[in-house]
């Protein structure tokens, strides 16, 4: 499997990660050989082969869907990561923009 | 020479009083100060903490409350959360993150009154097999400071294997804990995927992340798992299966079992003849000690590392897409939210964790998704069933850890598939979900240590720990 630079650029559009013009030949590059090693899983006859979703063996596992309030101090950390905020908001950028 | 002794030896000596915890933690501390430069194992040290918790733990000893782990210091692999205590993940975009909540296998562990001496350098969110990955510089093999210690957890490993701490806590993904543990000669256990809580990890692929011990003696491996082991309301995925006495299990006699010694392990991958020759004396005192050994088969096993780098990555690019710059860590500067959110996670992650997000992203994306990721998921169906098979004849699985003890500092760094490979003996077992240690099993003629696998079936731990007990003690 082959993969091409308008490859990188459409799936570093969907990971939403910036990469630089002069990155993307060699990712190019690498991702092309990593698909080509993986390609050797089509040789398995798979036909009659269940996927694995998990290996516990659990299933339906459920809780009381409750609020659990949190104390101020864990309220206040929570906060003190937001990258920008009016006092206890979250401050996001922009969404409607032109761009 | 304090910070030298193992959890027990650390135990006894702070019940009979012969040192304090305070004076315990101040030698692992000075050997983290004397160390950290060259070795890189720490990316932050609680050294006002530590001494703190210490102080508490000799009150608590003094009042006769001490419990298994009361004044033993302790590192955390930077993946795992601690509350209240800067975790990267060893990635910048983490870099201020201070997290509000904590893993629940710490919380065990810090209930016990063990002693936090900090958080340890990693390859960035378990992306990687040398450490080499980490956004805060690579952690050098204390064995031999131009190797590599292995990752992902190659911190907590190196940190162990150089007395910086008693045991370090890790996360195990495809090999994260046993493959650096073999290569810098220490002890590493991965449990059943669900026998512990993934609460407060870091998530790489969430169907098969595992916290686990690195600590300098198979007993100790169990102490710990015994504290971590258990089911837990936060983690749906946890098992309610009680959890047996693992340090009893270690005494047990091993005569009689049947041990399997997988023959594909021993043709893929290049195994070095100096490890297969190594792992033969093992398999031999085996013998000496009365089990029964057989050769088996898992035929699936070369497949293991293409399912591996399908699944992990999906998954992986799935739960990296909450590190968005917008409610926790690094904020890139950028006019518009997409940019935000590009830019924010193009600095902030390493090249290989980009790697790792577009081989996911492009798995799971529109036409491709039946072709790949449902494609790995049947092949790890035959994986599983490889270890079934194999179970219904053995009572557990011999390996190496690795196909070669550890390489050079940037040796395998220009080529990723070939860094990839690395995980080709320990990924296997981690996609089917069972248990598996890596013990010390001797040196190369270049003195590097090799690690020998023991792998068990599902919930098998007290086997494992048995088996790996009793070679290690040999």
């Amino acid at each position: 499997m082959a993969i091409s630079i308008q490859d990188v650029e459409h799936i570093a559009d969907l990971a939403r990660i910036h990469i630089e013009d002069d990155q993307k030949e060699q990712y190019a590059t690498q991702l092309s050989n990593i698909f080509s090693y993986i390609d050797q899983l089509q040789e398995v006859d798979t036909s009659s082969v269940e996927e694995t979703c998990q290996v516990t063996g659990l299933e339906d596992v459920v809780r009381e869907d409750v609020a659990k309030d949190a104390d101020e101090a864990q309220k206040k950390a929570i906060c003190d990561q937001f990258p920008q905020k009016s006092e206890n908001l979250l401050v996001v950028p922009e969404i409607f923009s032109k761009k | 020479m304090l910070h030298t002794l193992t959890i027990q030896e650390a135990r006894k000596g702070l019940d009979n009083r012969t040192f304090s915890s305070v004076e315990l933690t101040q030698a692992c501390l000075g050997r983290i100060t004397e160390r950290n430069d060259e070795i890189n194992a720490f990316i932050t040290v609680t050294k006002e903490l530590a001494l703190e918790e210490a102080k508490y733990a000799d009150g608590q000893i003094a009042k006769g409350k001490a419990t298994q782990l009361t004044g033993i210091p302790f590192g955390v692999k930077d993946a795992i959360c601690v509350k209240g205590i800067r975790s990267t993940g060893g990635a910048t975009i983490l870099d201020n993150y201070i997290p509000p909540h904590e893993a629940t296998v710490i919380t065990k562990i810090r209930q016990q009154g063990a002693v936090l001496l900090g958080k340890q350098n990693c390859d960035s969110f378990g992306h990687g097999a040398s450490n080499e990955n980490s956004m805060y510089g690579s952690v050098k093999n204390p064995k031999n400071t131009t190797k590599v210690p292995g990752g992902s957890s190659g911190g907590s490993a190196a940190a162990v294997a150089d007395n910086q701490c008693i045991f370090s806590i890790a996360e195990d993904t495809g090999g994260s804990i046993r493959q650096p543990a073999g290569m810098c000669g220490v002890v590493g256990m991965r449990p059943s995927y669900g026998r512990n809580s993934r609460y407060g990890c870091m998530p790489l692929a969430s169907s098969l992340d595992t916290i686990g011990p690195i600590t300098k003696t198979v007993e100790d491996a169990a102490i710990i798992m015994e504290i971590i082991a258990g089911k837990d309301e936060r983690d749906a995925t946890t098992v309610a299966d009680p959890v047996p006495d693992y340090t009893e299990a270690c005494q047990k006699d091993i005569s009689g079992l049947t041990i399997g010694i997988p023959k594909e392990y021993f043709t893929l991958g290049g195994v070095d003849p100096e490890i297969t020759e190594a792992i033969a004396r093992y398999v031999t005192q085996l013998e000496k000690k009365g089990c029964t050994i057989k050769e088996v088969s898992l035929p699936h096993t070369k497949y293991a590392v293409a399912v591996y780098y399908i699944v992990v990555p999906s998954e992986d690019s799935a739960n990296l897409a909450r590190l968005d710059g917008i409610r926790y860590g690094m904020q890139a500067k950028a006019e518009t939210v997409y940019d935000t959110y590009s830019k924010s996670r193009s600095q902030g992650f390493p090249e290989e964790v980009k790697r790792r997000i577009m081989i996911g992203t492009y798995a799971l994306s529109a036409g491709y998704f039946d072709a790949y990721y449902k494609k790995a998921q049947k092949v790890r169906t035959c994986i599983r069933q490889d270890f079934t098979n194999a179970f219904s004849s053995v009572d557990a699985l011999i390996t190496p850890t690795s196909p070669f003890a550890a390489f050079g500092l940037g040796q395998k760094t220009a080529d990723p598939l070939r860094m990839y490979l690395a995980d080709v003996m320990v990924s296997p077992a981690s996609l089917a979900g069972v248990p598996a240690i890596s013990i010390p099993a001797g040196n190369t003629s270049e003195g590097l240590p090799i690690g020998l696998q023991v792998i068990g079936p599902r919930l098998g731990e007290s086997t494992v720990l048995q088996i790996g007990n009793s070679l290690f003690t040999q």
